[in-house]
């Protein structure tokens, strides 16, 4: 193997790192990934998230050499991979629906990669019993894939993807195929034995809730790009764009007209509704204002001594979601607005009934387009 | 879907006739095997075994056997070969005019043999190939190919490709996933392929006949022994190769369904 220098003549990267320079992927006319950049710390769990069609998917196989960028490059550690066909980049991957060889056992399956590195019999052995102890599948060596169910399978996969403990391991949906219950269960499960090894993960997943809970930093994709690469925390507090906004977590989005010193958004379609901003931001022009759902308080809640957004409107519908309820109400004007109480406080209203709305201003974000 | 006793019965019926038809000179053939009278007749009067005892102890009849059998080996390990290439190629990767060469792998099957079998000969006459043992293996292997690629293309557009994709990202080079991955899925598929190539070779005589030479497989043999007249040892022998043949068949069936229980 020919030896690359790293670019920048840095210090060596650990060689958990992934990063990622300027990679497109066009295949005719489809832009699947439009020049990204990202850079994935050593040990980090990095989620790519975004509808089907976002490129995250092309991203996660042009990581692992399943497919080539039509241009950027791909460095694991100091290596640059670019240009190197799947095995010889040393990355583990769990795939979408497995792909546990079906003529092998479950053993079998998990000592395939010790196996093509030629490793010794008795270590195979032993690593395997270790790697399938991890996952709780000691007792299933012998089966074959096909007598598993959909979560001892997808173990397995785990199993066989951390056995030959590759410096990065690349998950495309592995969950997707388990029921709600199952799928809660494993993504505590795999964030608990990604944490012991300390391997650098990336996710690939169009589930919000899966991308929040399980990743250290959440890149949102969509039409190929990536719109916001940060924590869960702020990526819900602090959407960059409408779409990320909508994207994750439910929110009001209301569209409006700004001047470049205003400090306040005058809403369309309701001139008596003003959202008062934080302070003047200099810029002007087509604005939208996000409230999450679960921000926006009702009744004697909404009255806020604090810097807020208050508007009157009028219940007009109310849904029993189990631990929340959703309120639909409406400003004189004719915006719509939507907010997520308890149960507790929903008691209090009834459709038809005048209700004053309000939230903290700091529980808003502004996205204006020039 | 419910049927009436009436069309079920015609059903039957019909069915019955088809199999008759199919397999009736069976059950002409096995019993005249057995016939003690010189003469094939049936039913026979009364039954020996002599005409299996005269095959086996007829030196050109053993020779013209070893021969076929050795011919359809042959050729079926050189046709699993070229055409298990051809298959790999069609199906797995992306080559220019893979539709046209879909359709030139199979013009072997649409071309009447006796033509294969002409123009193969004035080749053949050329390169001094009449009568040489590898250039009927490789006139058969023409003939066995499409029902080769056919079957291997099939099979392997059935192995989902993520199966090779994930032995590669696990390390494996291209022909260890080939060995362990790809021909291990792709096993039903490669027997098949080789009972049909084999049984392609096995019963053929028109190549035989033009590009033998001075050699005789066991299908030609019959024809040249019936042209002497028809006694009961042709009825032996072809009860044989009907054994074998089913044999194969049976195995073959039997092994892919075992597999897919074990």
């Amino acid at each position: 193997m020919s030896m690359t220098v790293s670019a920048g003549g840095s210090a060596t990267p650990d060689p958990k790192t992934v990063t990622v320079e300027n990679v497109s992927h066009r295949y005719k006319d489809v832009v699947a990934v439009d020049d990204v950049s990202v850079s994935i710390e050593p040990g980090e769990f990095m989620t790519l998230l975004g509808a089907s069609g976002s490129g995250k998917t092309t991203l996660l196989r042009i990581i692992a050499g399943l497919t080539l960028p039509s241009a950027g490059r791909v460095h694991i550690g100091d290596r640059d991979v670019t240009m190197l066909p799947p095995q010889r980049r040393g990355v583990g991957m769990v795939f979408q629906n497995y792909a546990l060889f079906p003529h092998m056992s479950v053993e079998e399956n998990v000592a395939y990669p010790l196996l093509v590195r030629r490793v010794k019999k008795a270590e195979i052995a032993r690593r395997v019993d270790d790697a399938l102890a991890r996952v709780n599948l000691g007792q299933m060596k012998q089966r074959r894939p096909s007598a598993l169910s959909g979560g001892q399978q997808q173990r397995v996969a785990v199993a066989r993807a951390l056995v030959y403990e590759p410096s990065v391991i690349l998950l495309d949906e592995p969950l997707g195929a388990l029921d709600r219950q199952l799928r809660r269960h494993m993504q505590v499960e795999l964030r608990e034995l990604q944490r012991q090894l300390e391997t650098t993960c990336i996710l690939v997943t169009h589930d919000q809730e899966e991308a929040l809970t399980m990743s250290d930093r959440v890149a949102v994709m969509n039409h190929g790009k990536i719109l916001q690469l940060d924590t869960p925390t702020n990526l819900y507090l602090y959407p960059a764009d409408e779409f990320v906004a909508t994207f994750i977590g439910d929110t009001n989005l209301f569209q409006g007209t700004l001047g470049p010193h205003d400090t306040a958004l005058l809403v369309n379609g309701d001139p008596d509704f003003e959202i008062p901003l934080d302070r003047a931001t200099g810029a002007a022009g087509r604005a939208v204002v996000g409230v999450r759902h679960e921000f926006v308080r009702v009744g004697r809640n909404a009255e806020i001594n604090d810097r807020s957004c208050n508007v009157r409107t009028t219940l007009e519908d109310i849904r029993f979601l189990g631990s929340l309820v959703e309120l639909s109400l409406r400003t004189s004007g004719g915006v719509a607005i939507t907010a997520r109480v308890s149960l507790a406080d929903s008691n209090k209203h009834s459709v038809g009934e005048e209700v004053l709305v309000g939230w903290r201003l700091a529980d808003q974000t502004l996205h204006i387009s020039e | 879907m419910q049927l009436s006793v009436r069309t079920r019965f015609l059903l039957w019926a019909y069915a019955a006739l088809v199999l008759i038809f199919l397999v009736g000179p069976l059950f002409v053939v096995v019993p005249v095997s057995f016939s003690a009278n010189e003469f094939a007749e049936f039913p026979p009067v009364s039954y020996s075994t002599q005409w299996y005892g005269s095959y086996f102890h007829d030196p050109t009849w053993r020779d013209a056997t070893i021969r076929s059998v050795k011919l359809g080996l042959t050729v079926t390990f050189v046709s699993l070969l070229c055409g298990g290439g051809v298959a790999l190629a069609l199906a797995r990767f992306r080559i220019p005019f893979r539709g046209l060469i879909r359709v030139l792998a199979m013009t072997p099957l649409i071309v009447p043999t006796i033509i294969v079998a002409l123009a193969v000969y004035s080749q053949y006459v050329d390169f001094h190939l009449v009568g040489s043992f590898w250039g009927l293996v490789a006139a058969h292997t023409i003939l066995a190919l499409p029902y080769v690629v056919l079957l291997l293309t099939n099979g392997l557009q059935q192995i989902d490709e993520v199966y090779e994709e994930a032995s590669s990202v696990m390390g494996a080079g291209r022909l260890t996933t080939l060995r362990r991955v790809v021909l291990p899925m792709l096993a039903p598929s490669f027997v098949a392929a080789a009972v049909f190539a084999f049984v392609t070779s096995w019963d053929e005589v028109v190549m035989v006949l033009f590009l033998g030479g001075r050699m005789t497989t066991l299908p030609l043999k019959m024809f040249t022994y019936l042209q002497t007249g028809v006694t009961p040892t042709i009825a032996a022998v072809s009860t044989m190769l009907i054994a074998l043949v089913m044999v194969l068949f049976i195995a073959s069936t039997a092994w892919t369904r075992f597999r897919r229980t074990a």
